[in-house]
Order: C-alpha cells, then sequence, then structure tokens
C-alpha cells in the first residue's frame, strides 16, 4: 500500500468538497475492492474520503411502489431486511450470495455501483429491475448507468446517495459461482415488473448488460424456461479466463437465467 | 487410562492456538530490526542486461540493497539439490545449483534479483520500484507437456535437452516379455496436474548476527530446523553448525512445503551479518503462490499387461515431471517416491520404470503431501479402472484378482521395496461394504430422475512412510515434572498431545505434567524433524527406548531408596517396586531424589534423563481403501462429492481423533486437487495466472460431504510400537478415488478420462464433445 492522507467525512457535502480539493481522491465506502487493490499497490490515491459515518446515506425504505435503498447500505442489511424480502425477495437473495459474511457486513450496494466489476452482482439486478440511481447532482436510469468494465456514467467526484428498484411482480436470480472467488461467472437476474420482463446478466461480459433475446421470447410476460432453452448465446465479446471460456459463459447465460425463474 | 495410547484425547496445544496465543516467525520483534523486501523476476526466461539500484540506495529509509553481484562477492555458496537417489539416478545429474540472488539470466517468474533492506517494510517496497532491471527476454516453456514436444524452449542455453534427471528401476526385459505373451494391454497417458500448498502461514524468516559472538540465529517457519542448520552452516555460509542456531518456532502448517531452508532464509542471514541488524522478510500471499515449490506435474506413458485370466503380468511407466528452473534442495524426493511405488497394492511380477525429470520455466517442484506417492496411486488406479472398462470387469474384483494378499506378506516387489504387513483385499471389502457399492445402481437412477448424473469409483492404495532415524530426550525435572525434547518438528500435527500419551502411558507420569521442546537447534541436539509421515513411528519408538533408558535408570535409583538390589526392582505404571515385597517408590519421587544434594552415591549420576534413538530403516507401508461417490449436474458440468469413504491401515493407533483430523485434512487436500485447484502459467509468457485466492481454487467446507473414515489397523513389525505414517495416506487415495468416480460418471455417456482438476468447465466440455 502507498501512503494516502485518510479524511473521514462528517456530512456528503464536506466528502464533494474534500474530494474536489483533493489531487487524486477516492471515497471509501465498504472498501471490499478498495482496500485489497491498495494492498497490491495497483492504485496510488492521494486521499481517501471515508464515507463510513455518513448515516444519512444508510437505510432502506418503501416509497411509492418503489424500494430505495441508499448508497452506505451493507449487502447484509439488504439481505436481511423485512422490506426487502416482501416485496423484491430475489434482492434479498442475490445480496446473501455476496462474498461471505464479512464482506456482507461491511460492502455496499453505492460501492459496488460505482466500482462495477464485470462481475459484481447487483448490475443484473439493477438492470433487470430498471431501478434509478439517485446521486448528488442526477438522476441515472439502469440502461445508461452501466458504461464498460469497471465504468459507469458517474463524473469525477458525484457520489451515489440511494439506489430505486420498482417493486416487481416477479423476479428471480440465480448465478454460477466462480469456484475460487464465489464471484458470479455468470449471474442472471430475471424480473416482470408492470408486464414487461427484463433480464439483467453479470459475469459474462465486461460490464453486466441485458439478455435481449430472452426478453423478446417473453415479452407477452409468461417466463416459460421452455421458450428460451433453445436460445443460443454467442459467445463473442464475452469473459473468457482459467475459470470459464466465452462458450462456456454464453451456455450458463441460458441456463441461470432458467434457473432464475424455475 | 484415560491419557494413554489408543484414547481420543484432545489436544494440548489448541487452547494457545484457537486464542491466537501462537508465536509464529512474523510476530517476532526484535529491536532494531530492520525489514527485507525480495525483488523478483517478471519474465519466465530472460537474461539481464544491468541492473541499476542507485536510485534504490537513495530511496528514504533504505539501509542497502544487495543484488546477485554482491552474493558472489561475499562468496555465499549456492543453493542445490542433494535428493538425488543414486540407486535410482541413471547417467550424470544436471542439477544447476543456484545463489539466493540471481545475477546473470532469469529462469522463471519470481526468481529473485535483488534484496532491499530498509527501516519499514513500506520504504523498502517503495525502494524496489526504483530499481531499473534491463532484460531481454528469451523464448520460456512452463508446461511438462510442452517441454515433450519436439523444438522446445530450452531453459538452460547450451544444453541440448531439458532433462536434470533421470530415475529408472525394474526390469524392461520381462516387461517386454511380458508383452508379447499380454491378452490385453491397458495404455494410457496419465496426466497429474500442477499443485500448490497454500500454508496457511506464509513463509517467514528473521536473520539476527550476534557479533560479540559471531553467531547467526534464524527464526524461520520451516519443519526442519537441525537439517536447515546444517545445510546453511556447511553449503552456504561455510560457518561451524554451533555458529547458527536455527529456530522453528509455532508454524502455521508445512505440508512439506517447508520441508528445507529456502533462498529468503539465507538473504535474511547475510544481510543481518553484513549490517549487523536483524533483518526480517515475510511472503505475501501473491509472493506464497509464485515462490512457495509446487508439487506434482508429472505426465506419465503408461501400458498395463494383462493375461487371459485378468491378471497383470507387467507394468510400464516413461514419465516426465517438473522439477522447475532450480532443482529444490528436495526435488529428487518426489519422483523418487513416485517411481518406487509403482507396484502399489498389486502383484506385478515385471515393472520397468523411467522418470524423466525435467527443467522447465517455473517454480520448483518439491514435497507436497503424498510427495510422488499420490502420482504412483493416480497412475495405478486410473489404469485398473480404464482397464476394468476395456475388459468389461467389475472393478473391485479386477483388484482383488491382483491384490497382494496378506499371506503373501512379507512381500517383495518387482520395484525395490519390500511390504511387511497389509490386508490390502480385507479393507477395500469393508470400503465395499460401508459405500453401498452394490446399491450404487439404484442411487444412480435417482439421481437421473433428479437429472443429474452419478459415479462412483474407488482407489485401493499404499504409500511408504517414516523415512531416516531419530533422536528423543526424556528428562525429569528436580521438580518431578517431564520435558520432551523432540528431534520432529509439530506445525499443526498434535506432537504434545500423542507424545504426552505414550510418555504418560510408558512412564505412568502424569499427562498434564509433561511438556515439548522442540524447533531450537540449541535445544535440540539433533532431529530430522518432521516430514513423510514419520514422527509417530521414528519419533514415537525414540521416545519408547529412551523411556526405557530412564526405566533402566530408575531402577537402580530405586533399588538403592528401597535398599534392594536393582534386578530386585519391577517397574510398572510409574512405581518401581521390590519383588515379592509391599516396598514401592513412584517414578516422580525416583526423580526427584535423582537430584539430591549431598550424600548421594556417585554411580547414580545426577538427574533422570533418558535419550533414544531409532533406526525404522525402509520404514512402513501405510494404505487404504477410498470410495467416492459424485452427483454430476450435466447442464453446468459442476460435480458435488456427496459421499467419501475411507477404511485406513496406519497400523496401531496413538489417538484416533488426531489420526481422524489428518485423515480429514489429506483427503480435502486430495479432493482439492481432483476437483479445484490447479496451478496454471500462461503458455507464451510463463506468467503465474492462478497467483491469488481469486484464481487458485482451495476446497472449503461446502464443496465437501462429511466423510466416513474407519481403521483397519494392520501393526506394521517394523517398529516397537506398531505404528505405520498417517499424516500423507488421505492425500494419497483420495485424487484416484475423486477422478474415477467422476469418470464412472462420464462414462454412461462415452467419456473414458477427464483431466484434473474435474472443474465444472471441463466435465460440461467434455459431455458437449460426447454428445
Amino acid at each position: 500500500m502507498y501512503d494516502f492522507t485518510y479524511q473521514r467525512a462528517s456530512s456528503q457535502d464536506e466528502a464533494i468538497s474534500n474530494y474536489k480539493n483533493a489531487d487524486d481522491a477516492r471515497y471509501l465506502a465498504g472498501g471490499m475492492t478498495l482496500i485489497p487493490v491498495l494492498k497490491l499497490r495497483l492504485d496510488k490515491p492521494s486521499d481517501l474520503i471515508d464515507l463510513g459515518d455518513l448515516e444519512d446515506l444508510e437505510g432502506i425504505s418503501e416509497d411509492n411502489g418503489n424500494i430505495v435503498i441508499k448508497a452506505m447500505t451493507n449487502h447484509h442489511t439488504v439481505n436481511y431486511s423485512d422490506l426487502v424480502k416482501k416485496h423484491i425477495p430475489a434482492l434479498a437473495t442475490l445480496a446473501g450470495t455476496i462474498g461471505d459474511p464479512m464482506v456482507r457486513n461491511r460492502g455496499t450496494i453505492g460501492g459496488s455501483l460505482a466500482n462495477n466489476d464485470p462481475a459484481a452482482s447487483y448490475p443484473s439486478a439493477v438492470l433487470a429491475l430498471n431501478a434509478t440511481i439517485t446521486t448528488n447532482m442526477n438522476n441515472i436510469e439502469a440502461d445508461d448507468f452501466f458504461k464498460g468494465m469497471f465504468e459507469t456514467a458517474l463524473e469525477e467526484g458525484e457520489l451515489i446517495k440511494s439506489v430505486s428498484f420498482p417493486i416487481p411482480e416477479q423476479a428471480g436470480y440465480q448465478h454460477f459461482p466462480n469456484p475460487a472467488s464465489r464471484y458470479p461467472i455468470v449471474g442472471a437476474f430475471v424480473a416482470k415488473t408492470g408486464g414487461s420482463v427484463r433480464v439483467g446478466v453479470t459475469g459474462a461480459g465486461p460490464c453486466a448488460y441485458r439478455q435481449s433475446e430472452f426478453e423478446e421470447a417473453w415479452s407477452d410476460g409468461n417466463m416459460d424456461p421452455e421458450r428460451i432453452k433453445d436460445i443460443k448465446i454467442s459467445p463473442e465479446g464475452l469473459n473468457s479466463d482459467i475459470h470459464a471460456s466465452a462458450e462456456y459463459r454464453a451456455h450458463l447465460v441460458n441456463v441461470m437465467a432458467r434457473r432464475a425463474i424455475a | 487410562m484415560k491419557f494413554g495410547i489408543g484414547q481420543p484425547v484432545t489436544r494440548k496445544e489448541d487452547p494457545k492456538f484457537l486464542t491466537g496465543r501462537g508465536r509464529y516467525v512474523d510476530d517476532i520483534e526484535l529491536p532494531n530490526m530492520t525489514h527485507g523486501y525480495v525483488l523478483r523476476s517478471i519474465h519466465a526466461n530472460a537474461i539481464i542486461n544491468s541492473i541499476d539500484v542507485n536510485s534504490a540506495k537513495n530511496s528514504p529509509g533504505v539501509i542497502s540493497v544487495l543484488t546477485g553481484e554482491d552474493y558472489a562477492a561475499d562468496e555465499i555458496g549456492s543453493i542445490t539439490c542433494d535428493s538425488i537417489n543414486p540407486m535410482l539416478s541413471k547417467g550424470e545429474p544436471q542439477l544447476r545449483p543456484h545463489p539466493a540472488l540471481i545475477k546473470d539470466a532469469v529462469k522463471c517468474v519470481g526468481a529473485p534479483v535483488a534484496f532491499v533492506v530498509a527501516e519499514t517494510l513500506v520504504q523498502a517496497k517503495d525502494a524496489a520500484e526504483l530499481i531499473q532491471i534491463d532484460y531481454e527476454i528469451l523464448p520460456s516453456v512452463t508446461s511438462v507437456l510442452s517441454v515433450r514436444e519436439k523444438d522446445t524452449p530450452i531453459v538452460w542455453e547450451g544444453t541440448e535437452n531439458n532433462i536434470s534427471f533421470t530415475f529408472g528401476i525394474g526390469n524392461e526385459g520381462d516387461v517386454a516379455e511380458a508383452m508379447k505373451n499380454a491378452r490385453h494391454i491397458t495404455k494410457a497417458t496419465i496426466v497429474n496436474n500442477r499443485i500448490t500448498t497454500n500454508s496457511m502461514e506464509p513463509r517467514s524468516s528473521i536473520g539476527a548476527y550476534n557479533k560479540g559472538e559471531d553467531k547467526l540465529t534464524l527464526y524461520s517457519s520451516n519443519q526442519s530446523p537441525n537439517r536447515v542448520r546444517s545445510e546453511l552452516a556447511h553449503t552456504i555460509l561455510h560457518i561451524p553448525e554451533n555458529k547458527l542456531q536455527v529456530i522453528s518456532p509455532d508454524v502455521g502448517g508445512g505440508f512439506g512445503m517447508k520441508g528445507g531452508f529456502y533462498g529468503e532464509d539465507v538473504l535474511v542471514l547475510w544481510a543481518s551479518r553484513k549490517l549487523g541488524r536483524p533483518v526480517k522478510w515475510t511472503s505475501e500471499r501473491l509472493e506464497s503462490f509464485v515462490t512457495d515449490s509446487h508439487a506434482r506435474d508429472v505426465v506419465a506413458d503408461c501400458e498395463m499387461v494383462f493375461d487371459a485370466d485378468g491378471k497383470v503380468t507387467g507394468l510400464r511407466v516413461s514419465a516426465d515431471y517438473s522439477v522447475g528452473a532450480y532443482v529444490a534442495p528436495s526435488g529428487g524426493i518426489s519422483p523418487m517416491f513416485f517411481t518406487l511405488l509403482l507396484s502399489g497394492v498389486y502383484a506385478i511380477p515385471a515393472i520397468s520404470v523411467v522418470t524423466r525429470c525435467q527443467f522447465t520455466n517455473t517454480i520448483s517442484t518439491a514435497p507436497y503431501r503424498g510427495a510422488g506417492r499420490p502420482e504412483a496411486a493416480f497412475v495405478l488406479e486410473r489404469l485398473m479402472d480404464m482397464a476394468a472398462q476395456e475388459l468389461g470387469t467389475d472393478p473391485v474384483e479386477l483388484r482383488r484378482k491382483n491384490m497382494i494378499k496378506s499371506d503373501q506378506m512379507p512381500y517383495q516387489t518387482a520395484l525395490m521395496h519390500a511390504y511387511d504387513s497389509g490386508e490390502f483385499e480385507q479393507i477395500m471389502d469393508e470400503a465395499v461394504e460401508k459405500s453401498e457399492w452394490h446399491s450404487f445402481q439404484s442411487r444412480r437412477e435417482k439421481s437421473k430422475i433428479g437429472g443429474k448424473i452419478r459415479g462412483i469409483g474407488l482407489a485401493s492404495y499404499l504409500e511408504g512412510a517414516a523415512p531416516f532415524n531419530e533422536r528423543m530426550e526424556i528428562r525429569f525435572d528436580p521438580g518431578g515434572d517431564v520435558t520432551i525434547v523432540a528431534g520432529t518438528h509439530s506445525h499443526g500435527q498434535g506432537h504434545e498431545t500423542v507424545y504426552s500419551q505414550m510418555v504418560s502411558e510408558f512412564l505412568g507420569v502424569p499427562f498434564e505434567s509433561i511438556r515439548l521442546i522442540q524447533g531450537d537447534t540449541d535445544k535440540v541436539a539433533m532431529g530430522r524433524g518432521t516430514v513423510g509421515s514419520r514422527s509417530m513411528t521414528v519419533g514415537g519408538s525414540a521416545l519408547h527406548l529412551a523411556a526405557e533408558e530412564i526405566i533402566e535408570k530408575g531402577k537402580k535409583i530405586a533399588g538403592h531408596l528401597l535398599e534392594a538390589g536393582e534386578t530386585d526392582i519391577e517397574f510398572d505404571s510409574g512405581v518401581f517396586s521390590v519383588a515379592g515385597t509391599d516396598k514401592q517408590i513412584n517414578i516422580v519421587e525416583v526423580a526427584k531424589s535423582s537430584y539430591t544434594l549431598v550424600m548421594w552415591p556417585p554411580h547414580l549420576g545426577m538427574g533422570l534423563e533418558g535419550i533414544g534413538t531409532f533406526n525404522p530403516g525402509m520404514g512402513n507401508f501405510p494404505n487404504g481403501c477410498q470410495i467416492a461417490e459424485v452427483e454430476i449436474d450435466p447442464e453446468t458440468g459442476k460435480v458435488e462429492l456427496v459421499n467419501l469413504v475411507i477404511v485406513g491401515d496406519v497400523g496401531t493407533v496413538i489417538n484416533p481423533l488426531l489420526l481422524e483430523g489428518q485423515i480429514h485434512g489429506g483427503i480435502t487436500q486430495g479432493v482439492g486437487q481432483a476437483t479445484l485447484e490447479n496451478i496454471v502459467y500462461e503458455g507464451k509468457s510463463g506468467q503465474l495466472l492462478s497467483a491469488s485466492f481469486q484464481d487458485y481454487t482451495m476446497p472449503r467446507a461446502d464443496d465437501l460431504p462429511l466423510y466416513d473414515v474407519s481403521s483397519h489397523p494392520v501393526p506394521t513389525t517394523t517398529n516397537p510400537l506398531g505404528v505405520k505414517g498417517a499424516g500423507e495416506t488421505g492425500t494419497v487415495g483420495a485424487p484416484a478415488a475423486v477422478l474415477n468416480a467422476i469418470v464412472n460418471a462420464l462414462s454412461s455417456v462415452g467419456v473414458k478420462d477427464i483431466e484434473m482438476p474435474a472443474t465444472s468447465e471441463k466435465v460440461w466440455q467434455a459431455l458437449q464433445n460426447a454428445a
């Protein structure tokens, strides 16, 4: 780890202004990705601005047909939230598959989305549920948020405040974990909201995306797994590593999408 | 006897380790200590045109930056392989001794090129980033399969091939004859993949020079401090052994990987003497993956010859074993066991083995739990299953037909070993019974209804354990409490518990009154450490002899105290008594009296202690049968191990609880190799791709079923306790049993073989290809 200046913000405004004033700052949410990256000397920020004291960024509420999860809410809280379990049980399930108990008690939804790891779990849910990401500057639609590997629509210094998930009629999530890291090799989140079906896929490509072929097959709202069983996903552009080739990932996208709603 | 031999005594060591009170090398802080960081090669094969360390030397906090030039100038010795068995070696070995800092050309990723010593570790790392190295990159070869190809890159320029040394044994003429008369020959190329240990505690070393005494002290996380002292003193530092103290305090797992010394041990000693301050180096996890010795990595062309009755009449194995770029001091051990153990539990009249140990641009291979024995068992047990399939025979019956029967013991194999004891067939039958082998078909049908493919597989196996002689001391202090000074080294095994059980039984002293000293060459006169499943056999037997010596001495003292002749004194359960009388005295009182200050007969000496040494000869042959059952999800290829039965023979069981722990850990490391673990170097660049827990898959509790463990002890006649090695037997059988189960499942759809690890993708791919 290289030396850096550690700051602990006492308000959102202070966090944002300190970020601007620093040479090359990073926000520190749960730190479950950032800290290992720093320990391996893969990043060299001038300042870390710890958001851990910002209690107004924590909590889950129901608001006009949406479940709103504030950015600093950790995965364990989402996993065990009565509100989430009642209205979007698949999202609670997804949160319970992330990392291990220690990671789930530190890692946050805002941190996960801002980092946009190709194998992060939440992006599939954000896409499938057509969530809205609220920052200190904007409301960003799910389809506009994920731009590429570790790339998002967030501007430099922009801070995620909350994520608003419309309550679906039906939703399911399944992932095939990498045996070593237990991140999804492929994760599929399938949701029907207001009669329309969306499928979010993570792990398979450089960045989470929607599987339009499946959405079309289910466009009338009948999510019969048999309807997509024979749809072959092209491996082109998908990730390939020592655990899974692009061909295998393409195959798993189909299996996971079917199992998500089985 | 509550704490005696055979009792499931819980571990004395556990409260310390489980409450975080262990003291490992990295916990040790010496006054004025500095921190070392090793800068390593980022290339698999490259010439070093130049190294510029000037900026690094001027970096804040830096005390010294050492390179291969300095190493050579100070005439520090080279590290070389000292484990080539001359009885097996064919031709002149090319061992390529290497310094602990490489000078002119690096031969694998991770090769050490500079050692930066600074006030803090961060400063040492910062400085290391300023070192400029001009590399000229050469082609590299990292896979042992590629070594077999024509026009493969040569690791050491100026040589015709990559062979370091070759082991050969057996009678090729007899095998050729058997082939002529063969009814069937099962031929296969069997690959045993490269894996790594991942001890929980990474390697760590501190060198400390005492100028006043001109003495060096090494604190090092290793399994054999006395061996490390001898080798470092004589071949590396050229100093008397009594000027080097090696301390191995609590060590968090060794598994053979920490069996000897490493270059970093040399670096901290050399630097501390040069700089006059203690120097600490601790491996990071990534560094462990890159620089800890790896294991297995052998590919074998095999031919198993059968006659018309299904009897094996011959076996030919021609293998290539990767030893890495720099042959490790113990680099000859695993290929040796592999070569010698290819008769296994079978009566095979003719065997011929050639094992070529090949250089590759990788880190060295060296013993890791099993060390050649899992590789040999894997060859035999895969061949047996393949042959059963080809011959249309039941795999259990084919094995039964070829097994050495208990009434054939002692049995001289066609290779070097003669087995003293073993009931292989009975053990297999017990395992078959426990696994409900004969009702497997109904379980397979049930799995099929659930969309899964089920398979069952077995491995009957044998290994060689307990090398080298050993020395143990038992002594009473003037207060009557007991100290054991062990030449072995416990690093997770629980020796303090089992040795205390033994001494408590031998001498009738309280279990609680016994303490273990180990791991310090200033306290332990000599010992060979703990490797090769040897401690219960050689340590335990030496302890038995030390206790005998104490009893003999005690009889003299008791005779004096009880005013009787020495020959009239009897000893039983801690009490000396005069035969035929009620006169008696407890051994603890005898011990206290032995330190009497005045009026003590000179011929009784001072104190009560015993030293035992034991030589195990050819050692012993632990064996067993493991049966695995798997269920495969054909849509994803995921393999679930649903049952694993082991029936094992480790001879006399000292502590069934600790034995079961050893078996559990051993099996798990074998299951890991079969289904999950794999070291992967990128073919072209020679970079290590599986260099973190994100990419190297360790087995976890949720990958495993509850094992069904039982013992079938056949005490060996080769030591007074009847014990056989127990530390490695789980690992020896598990890979073959699990892989046989997986292939059994896949064979129902036409798949004949699959390489370890049988990962989900590999299984899925095999199913695709078969469809």
